[in-house]
């Protein structure tokens, strides 16, 4: 399924923040940083350690707390929404270091995510489908697994919610390339129809190899954004790293 | 006594030491609030069964029926309320929060019902026993005890393995924060956990009850005890919590044997020994799995 054959709902957006700042006791991790995620893309936010990537999806999930700004989903403000309500509408987080519950069995993860998620056409069965391996070791215990594999299924405890927007953080962190390059091909046969992805990613080139359009953070401030095939590896260098013209345009 | 009736006796003491840990442990594992109320909660569960009953020749067993639900309840809204907002502030708090409940507990106690003691009565129940042999008798109570010990340890095991809500509470004893992002609604499910705690913690403090005098300052013994069994038996684990009890009640009745002064005091050399030689518990389970 690609992006043009989506339906007519493709390029309205469906999350959204504005001009949302963020504080972790003195210190300003995001400040009024705007984004809009759009149906059925795969949004990338990169930028360098620190510049408040994580800050911002997890600000998105509810995990902090918005100093200024509003967050909205569908136009509906949930600013003040818990995790676990901004999950019951559709907004649904991959943690970075994948953290799945240890001392439970990779089906009992899974049932947990489908839990208090939407209802919708991804199940427990349709997981084991996408990802072959899982079926068979589905009460095997998640501590077991290497990196690659459980990142694997804290996707599909996302999945599993139905979200309407995937929220991916450092999916790279700590696993082989081969591994990672495996699952971003997985990546577009999930966005489709009424879900989009918003993935966090120090890997530039692996982050706009695989989306439609990205933003560049740098001290919590966007410094550059668009779609890919418009800005040049250098533009993009520079906003990553905020020098240039990339930041004084 | 001889020592085939102390190992059966302390078995069943065992029964009501697993019965009191069981909801220390759960609370815990799950929500890392070490409560230091928790002996004298139970005590209030002998007592509000004591205040409720009509008469004080009403079978206590009628309050079965009403204790343990109420205990639940409020449960959950110590938890929603009390408990929560001093986790919120660390776990120093929650140590100084339940440590001020268990004093306002008591005397609020002493001011209700005096420094008398009292016991929950149920009739010929209380006294009645079977002979196994000439030297070991069986108790009619103490063995219904411990079966209530472990239908309980077996049915919260049960509940936390193959419900949604006990998978929720698992999932929160193992990431609150990454329950949180899977929709864990996670007040609401400690909220939960906290009442099943409580519900067993009035089944623990109305066993003592039919078992033994009870006063308000009771619960302070009581609280070692439910400590010593958790520790022993192993964080995490309620299979551990039974097998830790019967230890700390064998303990308790092979000391006993030996020297009838010296039976409370084997038992906490037992604790000091199993804490120094094996510190993580008998069978040590991370988080109920």
């Amino acid at each position: 399924m690609t992006a043009t054959t989506e339906p007519p709902a493709l390029g309205a957006a469906v999350l959204a923040a504005t001009e949302l700042t963020v504080r972790h006791g003195q210190l300003t991790a995001l400040r009024e940083v705007s984004i809009d995620v759009h149906a059925g893309e795969v949004f990338a936010v990169v930028g360098a350690n620190g510049a408040g990537k994580s800050t911002l999806l997890r600000a998105l999930a509810g995990l902090h707390r918005a100093a200024t700004g509003t967050i909205t989903l569908d136009g509906e403000n949930i600013t003040a929404l818990s995790p676990s309500q901004r999950v019951r509408r559709g907004i649904v987080l991959v943690p970075e270091g994948r953290r799945l519950f240890s001392s439970m069995t990779i089906e009992e993860n899974l049932l947990v995510g489908a839990a208090n998620g939407r209802p919708g056409d991804w199940n427990l069965d349709r997981v084991y489908d996408l990802f072959g391996w899982m079926r068979d070791r589905r009460r095997e215990k998640t501590d077991h697994l290497s990196g690659g594999e459980q990142q694997v299924v804290a996707i599909g405890r996302a999945l599993v919610a139905n979200p309407r927007v995937l929220l991916i953080d450092e999916m790279s962190l700590g696993l082989a390339p081969v591994i990672v390059q495996r699952i971003y091909q997985t990546l577009p046969t999930l966005i489709g129809n009424n879900m989009s992805a918003l993935i966090v990613e120090q890997d530039v080139a692996q982050a706009l190899r695989v989306a439609d359009r990205f933003q560049c953070l740098l001290e919590g401030r966007t410094t550059l954004a668009g779609e890919p095939r418009d800005h040049t590896a250098e533009q993009v260098e520079a906003a990553y790293f905020g020098f240039g013209p990339a930041v004084a345009s | 006594m001889n020592w085939a009736n102390a190992i059966v006796q302390g078995l069943l003491l065992g029964g009501l030491f697993a019965l009191f840990a069981c909801g220390l442990s759960l609370l815990f594992g799950v929500i890392g609030v070490i409560n230091l109320a928790h002996g004298d909660l139970a005590i209030l569960g002998a007592y509000v069964a004591i205040a409720i009953l009509p008469s004080t020749h009403t079978n206590a067993l009628w309050a079965l029926l009403f204790v343990p639900p109420i205990f639940a309840a409020f449960g959950y809204v110590s938890q929603r309320t009390l408990l929560q907002r001093s986790l919120d502030n660390g776990p120093l708090t929650t140590l100084l929060v339940t440590f001020g409940l268990s004093v306002v507990l008591q005397n609020a106690l002493l001011e209700g019902f005096s420094a008398d003691s009292h016991s929950l009565s149920i009739g010929k129940l209380a006294t009645d026993a079977f002979r196994v042999n000439s030297t070991i008798a069986i108790s009619y109570l103490r063995l219904g005890i411990l079966v209530v010990a472990i239908t309980v340890l077996a049915g919260v095991q049960l509940f936390l393995a193959r419900t949604s809500t006990g998978r929720q509470i698992r999932a929160v004893a193992d990431d609150g924060e990454a329950a949180a992002i899977s929709g864990v609604n996670t007040r609401h499910i400690t909220g939960i956990a906290a009442g099943i705690a409580f519900l067993t913690v009035a089944l623990a403090g109305m066993a003592f009850g039919t078992y033994a005098q009870f006063a308000p300052t009771s619960g302070s013994n009581l609280l070692l005890f439910a400590f010593e069994a958790v520790i022993i038996g192993g964080l995490g684990s309620l299979w551990g919590t039974l097998a830790g009890g019967c230890v700390l009640g064998l303990a308790q009745t092979i000391g006993a044997q030996i020297d009838p002064s010296i039976g409370t005091l084997s038992g906490h050399l037992v604790f000091l020994a199993v804490l120094a030689v094996r510190p993580s518990g008998l069978l040590p389970a991370k988080a109920f799995g």
